[in-house]
């Protein structure tokens, strides 16, 4: 029996049109460790289940031979996973602990985490995972270069998953790709898809446990030194969609760090892809680890110690066509403790007082 | 819900997740909470300065934007804030204008 986590995790599996999502969905869906799991498809046909098969629940789901729950969306998101929320509860079909929804190839992702977030039932009993993103080896390059869809799916991926390597020409195809998916989105690991990997843990293991037993690099990130995709006037070098890393020594200041977040996303959401990193907060021993895709900050995650001697806080940002001076300024001018705690404003003060004595 | 005035629902923005223990749940801890709501007041009238309004605390539970002219909304957190404070002041709020920045830096002296 499925223990039933208390936020199920769900995950997103997306790609641009032809990358290999299907394919890879395919084998992960014969596979038994996908048994905790319910799995959001677009169309029974193209994955051809048949053979899995050991029970049709109704038109839109079935349950596979390893244990998992598969469906198919029609109309709403929202509507189908509040359906498998309401049959697990039910004990209509089997409990998962996780969920995968395959989204369609040109579909923007953030919206689904967002719906996730959003809606009145599912944020009581759903969370965001991870998002894994397959790039097609062969034409995947020219696809980032000519597609935004395709570059915005690369660049809010926790997990790159890079496919067809076998139809490539020699190496310097796959290296051109690796190297420019680095760029754009230097914190996700590049993993090559084979025929035996890789696994259903790999891709949809627990990001926040990993995240919080320990990091993955020194520096707390999966790569050590990101490279910095700007020219000297802060302008963007290939496209518009660029990553840098704030690093600072100065402990930062928690409340105005939200002050600040809050206020970039409020404005700049939708060119802000990816904001994740690690804080050393003034008055606080332990690092606190930030996450957010667009408007959708993650729940932050304390860190039970450093990764590394160094208590530096570091910050990775994938944005599309902001400044990136003027965004350094600004996170330096808002957040630094010490800065930010000056003088207690007394009108603010007895602002406070008032209304708690009315 | 709170039966005075029928605002739904908790809080649960993501900067209500701070380290402090106990700030943020509701039963310990008041004065924590209390203090650190206070702070965040604080933060965010440094912000609000700029663009000619305030924030006050409303009963430890809500947040009242206004602006000088006395127009004044309620906010349940940071997130709501932002967008109220545009609709109130007709302003963009944009913490990269050169402007705001120069602001702030000159205010941490």
């Amino acid at each position: 029996m499925v223990e039933t986590p208390v936020f199920t995790p769900v995950h997103l599996l997306t790609g641009f049109l032809g990358s290999g999502k299907t394919t890879l969905l395919k084998r992960l869906l014969a596979d038994p460790a996908l048994s905790d799991c319910a799995v959001l498809i677009n169309e029974f046909g193209d994955v051809g289940l048949d053979h899995h098969l050991v029970e049709r629940i109704d038109e839109t789901m079935v349950l596979l031979q390893s244990g998992c729950v598969c469906c198919t969306v029609r109309g709403e998101l929202a509507d189908a996973l509040r359906d498998l929320h309401s049959r697990r509860e039910r004990g209509l079909i089997p409990a998962f602990a996780r969920v995968v929804i395959e989204s369609t190839g040109l579909a923007d992702p953030f919206p689904v985490l967002s719906t996730l977030k959003s809606d009145p039932v599912l944020r009581h009993h759903f969370r965001a995972g991870s998002v894994v993103t397959t790039v097609d080896a062969v034409n995947g390059f020219s696809q980032l270069a000519t597609y935004v869809e395709s570059t915005r799916q690369a660049a809010i991926a926790d997990r790159l998953v890079i496919t067809k390597t076998d139809l490539c020409q020699g190496d310097a195809e796959l290296s051109a790709l690796l190297s420019r998916l680095g760029e754009l989105n230097p914190d996700a690991p590049r993993l090559i898809a084979g025929e035996d990997g890789p696994g259903a843990e790999t891709l949809f293991g627990d990001d926040d446990a990993q995240r919080a037993a320990g990091l993955h690099s020194p520096s707390g990130f999966y790569c050590d030194a990101p490279a910095l995709q700007v020219t000297a006037d802060g302008v963007a070098r290939h496209t518009a969609i660029s990553s840098f890393v704030i690093a600072v020594d100065e402990p930062v200041d928690w409340t105005g760090f939200g002050v600040w977040l809050t206020m970039l996303l409020n404005r700049h959401g939708a060119r802000v892809l990816r904001v994740k990193g690690i804080l050393a907060l003034a008055g606080e021993e332990r690092p606190v680890a930030v996450h957010g895709v667009q408007h959708l900050v993650h729940p932050p995650v304390h860190l039970a110690g450093w990764p590394s001697a160094e208590r530096s806080s570091r910050l990775v940002f994938i944005v599309d066509g902001l400044d990136v001076n003027l965004l350094k300024r600004s996170f330096n001018a808002f957040a630094l403790a010490g800065r930010a705690r000056t003088r207690p404003q007394p009108k603010a003060v007895a602002q406070t007082r008032n209304a708690q004595n009315p | 819900m709170c039966s005075l005035c029928g605002v739904l629902g908790g809080n649960e923005h993501w900067t209500d997740a701070a380290a402090r223990p106990g700030v943020f749940t509701r039963n310990v801890e008041r004065i924590d909470r209390r203090r650190e709501r206070a702070r965040r007041v604080c933060a965010a009238n440094r912000v609000l300065a700029a663009f000619g309004m305030s924030l006050s605390d409303w009963q430890g539970s809500s947040f009242v934007l206004s602006t000088r002219t006395g127009k004044s909304e309620m906010v349940e957190d940071l997130g709501h804030l932002w967008p109220a404070a545009e609709k109130l002041s007709g302003r963009s709020c944009d913490p990269l204008d050169p402007g705001v920045i120069a602001r702030m830096e000159a205010d941490n002296g």
